[in-house]
């Protein structure tokens, strides 16, 4: 067990802040909640900045355009990223999150060619067609069918919840080719533009008050069947795949940030005079200890990953429990601090502690996570 | 991908942790466990297991410890004879410590752990020293554990197990003394120099015979307790005491993590086994969630007590030792949970988890020192 990086390591890390130093002055200003071509313009041009440094894909292999970087290279750069406080991946996080990580690992030749480059540059973005009005936690039942005509499929059905809808170019798109075959059996992935005639995108309005996703309806889409990754039907295991390319470093810049969160609440509550309050010093205290243990675990998560060949083990679902958790709490112990303040909206805190609220939703709900948790790391037994 | 594993058990200390988790079941089973320290014979559902005659702690003693002698008897040693301090209390002996288990441990190592090999030590740090505790934790393995650890090399005999040393907050209010009959001497930690963190307190030693105390019913059947009334001789010990003190925490909160990621198991196994409406009960969600949950409890605690093995900070330390404590006491009241009747009774194992992490809970460093030390620490 050692928390020392190595020298190669160090000499990265001081690499990248001499960079970040150097760049991000030249960043521009951050563009307003609601305005979401300049929010995509925004996002774009930082990941062309990363691209022109070689930072793009840190993660990917180098054979997909990526630096092939180690977890923990990985991880210093979002943590290091964070502290800096570079812009967040944004729009392009199903990019090279989810999308990017897919097509190199299952696409052919000629879609790696197509689709990795103008991701890695910030060209082109794209969004996550996944959950349906009637297949949320339970995503295999989906039901947005794709008949295939000639060299294309025709795809009918609709898809909620597309975050980045509005902006994207491109959706991950999951459909049913085959709903004959068992649920799992008959999926496929398809990479559909997001103009194509009979795609219909209606923002959705989050409680948090921005409409940071959307419905997206497909009204007899064509969809040529080149751009399917991996074999006809066999969609559930190509998008599984994808989940192998995160190991354990998805919330990484999220604790560090939290952390510096945590310090400003001390220094909020000691200078309106709250801190004189033991329950609430007792809870921040508490955080603080939350916090440190999480970033701890990422660490160990990351390392665990890098020992085994890149692939996380079930400590993702035992982190996003408990840190989905420890962030709402964050907030609402933020609430405390601001009092009556924590009504007005237009405060930084009020925000997240509003959007906080989906980390116990999105990507897998807590509940779900729990069912995971007890079935596959704990092996009980399936059921109701 | 290739490069560095940093925060990972190594093959070494895998393997340490294994090996300590044979000894301790070779030599420390159930059984054993339950044939100490638990004066009962009441309570135990005929319908599961043979009705057991509980005998009385030194036959069963006579009867496990073979080829040593038995275990009542102390070494040399005069004044530490029999540890009589305890007023009231007519018993001699401490039923729940085995001292020929004692020495065992000591031959292999547990007491001598980081001690350098050149004084007969086994060379090891922190880190090992945590995954040793953890797996006595784990074992509900009862003594004086962290004052073996910690005074090893500085009272003679601990090191090898052969003499069996006391360690007592003289700071906290009571002052308890574990195992009171069972120890030939007793080391008091920094009086007077309470919730000082970082400074530096005092030190002394005392032999047991010379330490005065009123009787505690001790909420834990295999930890004995006194309250600690007076003195009549004790020496200076030249000590590092916040190091003592941090040292003490980081091993208390190893041995809660053992027993939380113990009654994940025990919670998980009779999940599996025990079935109702048809059904095993672990496929019901309200019981999956529950065992999910200490499954997260335990692994958060986890990493932050390895971590402070790693960074000997006092404020990891504090930390760790608040996850761990809440790990160790929230999953053996959720493991009594998804037992049932049967975890409300003497005879299922849970209850002395759930007593043992209560009273780990309060030795050094409470969670509201832990949560007042890290508020203080946050910037600004
Ligand atoms: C901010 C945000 C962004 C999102 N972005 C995207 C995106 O870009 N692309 C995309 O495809 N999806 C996206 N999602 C959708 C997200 O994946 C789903 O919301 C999530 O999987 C839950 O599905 P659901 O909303 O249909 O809820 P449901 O599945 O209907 O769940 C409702 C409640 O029932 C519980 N429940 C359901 N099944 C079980 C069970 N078996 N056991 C116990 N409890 C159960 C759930 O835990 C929950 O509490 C996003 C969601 C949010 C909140």
């Amino acid at each position: 067990m050692d928390l020392t990086y190595t020298e190669e390591e160090e000499a990265f890390r001081a690499r990248l802040r001499e960079w970040l130093a150097e760049v991000l002055p030249k960043v521009p200003p951050k563009p307003a909640a609601a305005d979401w071509p300049g929010r995509r313009a925004y996002d774009a041009a930082w990941q062309r900045m990363l691209y022109d440094a070689g930072y793009a894909g840190l993660h990917w292999p180098v054979d997909a355009g990526g630096q092939g970087a180690t977890p923990t290279q990985h991880l210093i750069y979002l943590e290091e990223s964070e502290k800096a406080g570079a812009p967040y991946v944004g729009a392009n996080f199903v990019g090279l999150l989810h999308a990017g990580p897919t097509i190199a690992a299952e696409g052919s030749a000629a879609q790696r060619a197509r689709w990795l480059p103008p991701i890695l540059r910030g060209d082109e973005i794209w969004c996550q067609g996944f959950s349906e009005p009637d297949a949320g936690s339970d995503l295999a039942s989906l039901r947005t069918k794709a008949v295939r005509d000639g060299d294309d499929y025709v795809v009918s059905g609709s898809k909620i919840w597309t975050s980045h809808a509005e902006v994207a170019d491109w959706c991950e798109l999951l459909v049913r080719t085959d709903p004959e075959a068992p649920r799992h059996r008959g999926i496929s992935w398809l990479a559909m533009p997001m103009d194509a005639p009979g795609v219909t995108v209606r923002p959705l309005r989050t409680l948090a008050g921005s409409a940071e996703f959307a419905e997206v309806f497909l009204d007899e889409v064509r969809v040529p069947a080149a751009h399917r990754v991996g074999a006809e039907h066999d969609g559930w295991r190509v998008t599984m795949v994808t989940l192998s390319f995160e190991r354990g470093t998805a919330f990484v810049g999220e604790v560090v940030a939290c952390r510096r969160v945590l310090g400003a609440l001390a220094r909020t509550a000691r200078a309106n005079g709250r801190w004189d309050d033991a329950v609430l010093r007792r809870r921040l205290g508490r955080l603080h200890a939350e916090f440190a243990a999480l970033w701890r675990l990422t660490q160990w998560n990351v390392s665990e990953a890098q020992s085994i060949g890149g692939v996380p083990g079930s400590g993702g679902s035992v982190f996003k429990l408990r840190y989905s958790h420890a962030r709402q709490e964050l907030y609402d112990a933020a609430a405390e601090v601001l009092g009556a303040e924590s009504l007005d909206a237009d405060r930084e805190w009020v925000a997240d502690r509003l959007s906080a609220l989906s980390y116990t939703i999105a990507a897998g709900t807590s509940q779900i996570q729990q069912n995971i948790v007890a079935e596959r790391i704990l092996g009980l037994p399936k059921g109701r | 991908m290739t490069g560095p594993v940093h925060f990972q058990l190594t093959d070494d200390q895998r393997a340490l942790r294994d090996g300590t988790r044979e000894l301790l079941v070779g030599r420390h089973d159930r059984d054993r466990l339950r044939g100490r320290g638990l004066p009962c014979s009441w309570g135990s559902p005929r319908s599961w297991g043979s009705p057991r005659s509980w005998g009385s702690p030194r036959s069963n003693e006579v009867e496990s410890g073979g080829e040593v002698e038995s275990g009542g008897e102390v070494e040399s040693g005069g004044e530490a004879e029999s540890g009589g301090g305890v007023e009231s209390s007519g018993e001699v002996d401490d039923p729940a410590l085995d001292r020929a288990l004692w020495r065992e441990l000591g031959d292999a190592g547990f007491f001598a752990l980081r001690l350098p090999e050149a004084a007969g030590g086994v060379g090891l740090g922190l880190p090992e020293a945590v995954l040793v505790f953890e797996e006595a934790g784990r074992a509900l393995l009862p003594g004086p554990l962290v004052a073996g650890q910690l005074l090893a090399g500085v009272v003679d005999g601990v090191a090898a197990g052969e003499r069996i040393a006391g360690l007592c907050d003289a700071a906290a209010d009571p002052v308890l003394w574990e195992h009171p009959a069972g120890c030939d001497e007793v080391v008091f930690l920094g009086e007077g120099t309470r919730g000082a963190r970082g400074r530096t307190g005092e030190a002394y030693r005392s032999a047991a015979a010379d330490v005065t105390c009123a009787p505690f019913a001790s909420v834990d059947p295999l930890t004995p307790l006194a309250r600690v009334t007076g003195r009549s001789r004790s020496t200076p010990l030249a000590l590092d005491v916040p190091r003592l003190r941090r040292e003490a925490a980081l091993l208390t909160a190893a041995q809660q993590l053992g027993s939380a990621a113990r009654t994940v198991e025990m919670a998980v196994a009779h999940a599996r086994r025990r079935e109702q409406f048809g059904a095993p009960i672990g496929s019901f969600q309200a019981v999956k969630h529950l065992c999910a949950q200490m499954l997260v409890r335990a692994e958060l605690a986890r990493s932050a007590v390895y971590a402070a093995a790693v960074t000997d900070d006092a404020l990891d330390v504090a930390g760790a030792k608040l996850l761990a404590d809440e790990a160790a006491v929230r999953n053996a009241r959720d493991c009594v949970q998804v037992h049932g009747g049967m975890g409300f009774t003497w005879e299922a194992d849970v209850h002395l988890h759930l007593k043992r992490a209560w009273l780990r809970a309060e030795c050094w460093g409470t969670a509201r020192e832990a949560e007042e030390a890290l508020a203080d620490a946050l910037p600004g």
